[in-house]
């Protein structure tokens, strides 16, 4: 890695310039104006499009009328992560891709920022539109405290259930809080929606890690507060059903030499370092990029917008295969991020930290069983990357090694944990689960759609089961 | 290149007929000659008459929208400036203008002296005409002025009948529409001797309250009154009063048309109803004098389109096109036609025929075939919930959600002919947006259940999607009014 000396450095007033929001809010009239464009359609494509099912004309309506209150209880009752989702929902894919002004030559009705009009309002006035349920004495435990289990969380509460949410972290939120780029969603934003659901009297054990069954061990008591015996047999004897909202874990390794010098950093870590450190985050001058999906963007468009003076994307295979969406890799382009195509680094070169990344060149061959064509390297077309800082983004592991301790848990041949697609409950009856970690990584309106209805399943089945 | 200068009453004459009404606009010569300047072919002068006190504030508007200002309200009145200082200005501008109407736009006391006073002096200030405002509805009505001389002709008749004793110019009558019956006001001031009419004046309103105080539109230390209602919102309106006037064969003089004209489309509506010239005032309020600039560009340019060559031309020539609803043909039949190439599926026209008209455009598939006649008789049919699909939930269906369940909603939810887009649809950085579904949301038109009454057309937001084609009933032309004599011949008596 660079020497201490090498880091860039940019100053508070210029990191709030650099990660202002990247789409700003509209203002009272235009909000107005924009939600009279929408057509009120029948059985309105955007509603169907969204996983959470935001009946969005009604919504939109609403705020036509500066109903401001019916406009914001509509997305919440809907989806507790209104606010959040609105501002990093890829949208183009999902409502407005599905607007019928696409069909008509005409720019989509921009959902996103109605949306936002409304969450801001609803923030501004300490909305809480929702109360707890009547008690009904049953517990349902929520290991992770990320979007899937706040969106179980919230609709659990309203039923009358004591909800505990369990996270790692010290601040829960999860990927909302830790990593999601900055200009789209800051952590304050994030934490106002766990307040929220805080606000229906869910529990919060925070900076506890939950041990495995039958590892012997009980869980890591980080905070004062966690006083008791967290491991998932004290879960199972307290609880009457678990959600399992844990995501993915570490990302993946390069499995090349070189990986463990100073400088190579993983992509999570680094968007994490930044939003919590800002302008005390160490970032080099020259910084590789390993991956092309939206991650990598995130990391890549952050670095430049930390100072480095060059960040380069490096991946396998060519633009066409990229994962990230287009809109993403507009940013970096835009960003100035560098792109080298159809490159794999095999190795990282450094006496203490990263100095170069040696890389070769590769072409397309044969399809693979993805239907994409397998990249093979290009004979001797070896070459190097000077570069003082390696930041990974191959995609994320799954937690193996907690998963693997629940008895009878069945998960796909890629880790994923299997659940019924009507109920979210998993082949471990009192177990259900939601999230990245039955998806292998989707987005937050995904996690929120799961944890709602995992809510519905748990309430089901307790009911069922007396 | 077409003509549009015109002739009013045989001697007001205008480069063309837009003209600004008597309203803020032309309060003085300050602006009137602004107005000339910018292109405007005449101005009747803002009420003339003994001066005023006006209050604060004195306009509100309804938005729509988003869009400001598609219907204006005020409760001011007339000049509040003197008298001489009107005069002064309507003769500067005269002397620089001299081709351009000027027309002087008068309320004093119904007092016959009075009206004989103020008739000489506007005309020795060299005013080419006088409009009488009897349409003011709100402030002066309440002094005897005003609408209170519009609304009953005999009053009407009356005062235009002393101003006529002294006029040498043409004298123009300023209606109220807040009558029963305008013609019967038109005839009056015929009767009294008016050269022409203007028409309409505003229309009594209360623009709005205020939800937060509770206090009507516009607010004057907390209290209101009731305005003068103008602008785009009232333009049917006028139109339909404009042709009542221009058609009756008791009035058949000039008229010049008002009520919500901002447009050149505006206008020539106005005079294929019947007016010579055209009136505005709220189009200038919101955009300022050079809005007329594209008025006599788009009407001069329509009217060589059509090969009209001047404005008589095409003065009335809607009028034969108007006629009472019995003598309409009964035979007559239109259905709707959606193109399935321009529906972008918003399904508007659908819910507007299910819940609004006549319930015969449908969505088929996902369980929502078209109802047949008997199972839309019956109620108890037509409310029974549609059958779901089955689903096997305590089955235990392990999976994990693949990327094509995002797309369950637009191309499955039931719905039938559209397979999932491949899973690299989603994650491809040349596609990102959903596939096109369009296919399985357009509607289908019941032909025969069909009664053509527009509504389909009408909510339809994509131009030219759904048009209304005529069908051939095979029977010959017959109105109501035949109808009923056929059939009154046909029984015996």
């Amino acid at each position: 890695m660079a020497t201490k000396n090498n880091f860039v450095r940019i100053s508070a007033e210029e990191f709030d310039r650099n990660f202002a929001d990247l789409h700003p809010p509209l203002t009272g009239n235009s909000a107005v104006i924009e939600a009279s464009r929408c057509l009120f359609c029948f059985d309105a494509p955007c509603t169907i499009a969204c996983p959470t099912h935001i009946d969005v004309p009604k919504f939109i309506k609403k705020i036509a009328t500066s109903n401001l209150r019916g406009s914001a209880r509509t997305i919440l009752e809907a989806n507790i992560l209104g606010a959040s989702c609105s501002k990093v929902c890829p949208v183009e894919v999902l409502c407005e891709g599905a607007c019928v002004m696409n069909h008509h030559n005409e720019k989509p009705i921009q959902i996103a920022l109605l949306q936002r009009h409304a969450m801001d309002w609803a923030h501004d006035h300490q909305f809480q539109p929702f109360v707890p349920g009547k008690k009904n004495g049953r517990k349902v435990a929520c290991i992770g405290g990320g979007p899937a289990s706040l969106a179980c969380a919230a609709e659990l509460a309203q039923l009358g259930f004591a909800v505990t949410i369990f996270e790692r972290k010290p601040l829960a939120g999860g990927l909302n809080t830790y990593g999601i780029a900055e200009y789209k969603l800051t952590p304050a934003d994030a934490l106002r929606e766990v307040e929220l659901v805080r606000k229906l009297g869910v529990r919060f054990e925070c900076g506890v890690e939950i041990a495995g069954e039958g590892s012997g061990t009980t869980g890591n008591l980080i905070t004062k507060s966690a006083l008791r015996n967290f491991s998932l047999q004290s879960l199972k004897a307290e609880f009457d059903a678990i959600f399992i909202g844990i995501g993915l874990g570490d990302t993946s390794d390069l499995e090349i030499p070189g990986e463990h010098l100073e400088g190579v950093v993983d992509a999570l870590t680094f968007i994490e370092d930044y939003k919590t450190k800002r302008t005390k985050c160490k970032v080099g001058r020259r910084i590789a990029v390993i991956g092309a999906g939206n991650t990598a963007i995130d990391a890549a468009t952050a670095a430049v917008r930390l100072g480095a003076p060059e960040v380069r994307m490096v991946y396998r295979r060519s633009e066409k295969e990229m994962p990230a969406f287009a809109y993403e890799y507009e940013l970096a382009k835009r960003d100035g991020v560098i792109f080298n195509w159809q490159t794999q680094p095999i190795k990282v070169h450094g006496k203490k930290s990263v100095e170069k990344l040696e890389c070769v060149a590769m072409r397309l061959g044969k399809p693979d069983k993805t239907g994409r064509r397998r990249p093979e390297p290009v004979p001797r077309s070896k070459f190097s990357i000077e570069c003082d800082m390696v930041i990974k983004s191959l995609g994320q592991t799954k937690h193996n090694d907690f998963l693997k301790t629940i008895p009878g848990l069945r998960r796909s041949k890629d880790g994923c944990v299997l659940v019924d697609q009507e109920t979210y409950q998993t082949s471990n009856p009192p177990f259900f689960a939601g999230g990245d970690c039955i998806n292998g990584g989707q987005e937050v309106v995904d996690a929120v759609a799961d944890g709602k209805k995992a809510a519905h399943g748990i309430e089901a089945w307790i009911r069922r089961n007396g | 290149m077409a003509d549009l200068s015109i002739t009013f009453a045989k001697t007001i004459k205008s480069p063309n007929p837009f003209w600004l009404a008597s309203a803020p606009p032309t309060n003085s010569g300050f602006q009137v000659m602004r107005a000339f300047d910018a292109g405007w072919g005449g101005a009747v002068w803002k009420t003339i008459g003994e001066p005023i006190v006006n209050t604060t504030s004195r306009y509100s508007s309804i938005d729509y929208n988003g869009v400001r200002m598609m219907g204006l309200n005020n409760i001011e009145l007339i000049s509040d400036r003197p008298i001489e200082d009107n005069l002064r200005e309507i003769y500067e501008v005269k002397k620089r203008f001299p081709r351009h109407a000027v027309i002087a736009s008068l309320m004093v006391d119904s007092k016959r002296e009075t009206w004989h006073d103020i008739v000489k002096r506007t005309e020795d200030a060299g005013a080419d005409g006088l409009e009488l405002n009897f349409g003011c509805p709100h402030g002066m009505s309440e002094r005897g002025m005003g609408s209170a001389v519009g609304q009953v002709p005999e009053y009407c008749e009356m005062i235009t009948g002393w101003v006529k004793e002294v006029a040498r110019t043409p004298v123009l009558i300023k209606l109220t529409p807040n009558v029963t019956n305008i013609a019967l006001i038109g005839r009056a001031a015929k009767k009294g001797g008016a050269d022409g009419l203007s028409a309409i004046n505003t229309i009594n309103s209360i623009t709005s309250v205020d939800l937060n105080d509770l206090t009507p539109r516009p607010k004057v230390s907390g209290k209101s009154a009731h305005g003068g209602y103008c602008g785009p919102a009232v333009k049917p309106i006028a139109l339909n009063m404009i042709h009542t006037l221009c058609a009756d064969p008791e009035i058949q003089i000039p008229v010049s048309g008002i009520g919500g004209i901002a447009t050149w489309q505006d206008a020539a509506e106005f005079i294929l109803l019947g007016c010579t010239s055209v009136q505005v005032c709220t189009a200038v309020m919101h955009y300022g004098f050079r809005i007329v600039e594209d008025m006599i560009d788009g009407l001069s340019n329509w009217m060589d389109e059509k090969g009209f060559k001047t404005i008589d031309d095409l003065r009335g020539g809607s009028i034969a096109k108007m006629d009472d609803w019995g003598n309409l043909d009964l035979n007559y039949k239109i259905i709707a036609a959606i193109d399935p190439e321009k529906c972008i599926g918003c399904d508007l026209c659908h819910i507007a025929c299910w819940d609004a008209a006549h319930q015969c455009i449908h969505i088929e598939g996902e369980g929502r075939e078209a109802p047949t006649r008997d199972e839309k008789e019956s109620a108890m049919n037509f409310l029974a919930p549609p059958a779901h699909h089955p689903l096997s939930v305590h089955e235990p269906i392990l999976h994990t959600r693949g990327i094509t369940s995002r797309y369950v909603g637009l191309s499955g939810n039931g719905r039938q002919g559209q397979a999932p887009p491949p899973v690299t649809a989603l994650h491809s950085s040349t596609q990102d947006a959903p596939p096109a579904v369009r296919s399985n949301r357009i509607p289908r038109v019941d032909e025969e259940e069909c009664v053509g009454c527009n509504l389909c057309w009408l909510v339809c937001p994509v131009e030219g999607c759904i048009t209304m084609k005529e069908v051939r009933t095979g029977q010959p032309f017959e109105s109501w009014n035949e109808r009923v004599k056929r059939l009154a011949k046909s029984s015996p008596a």
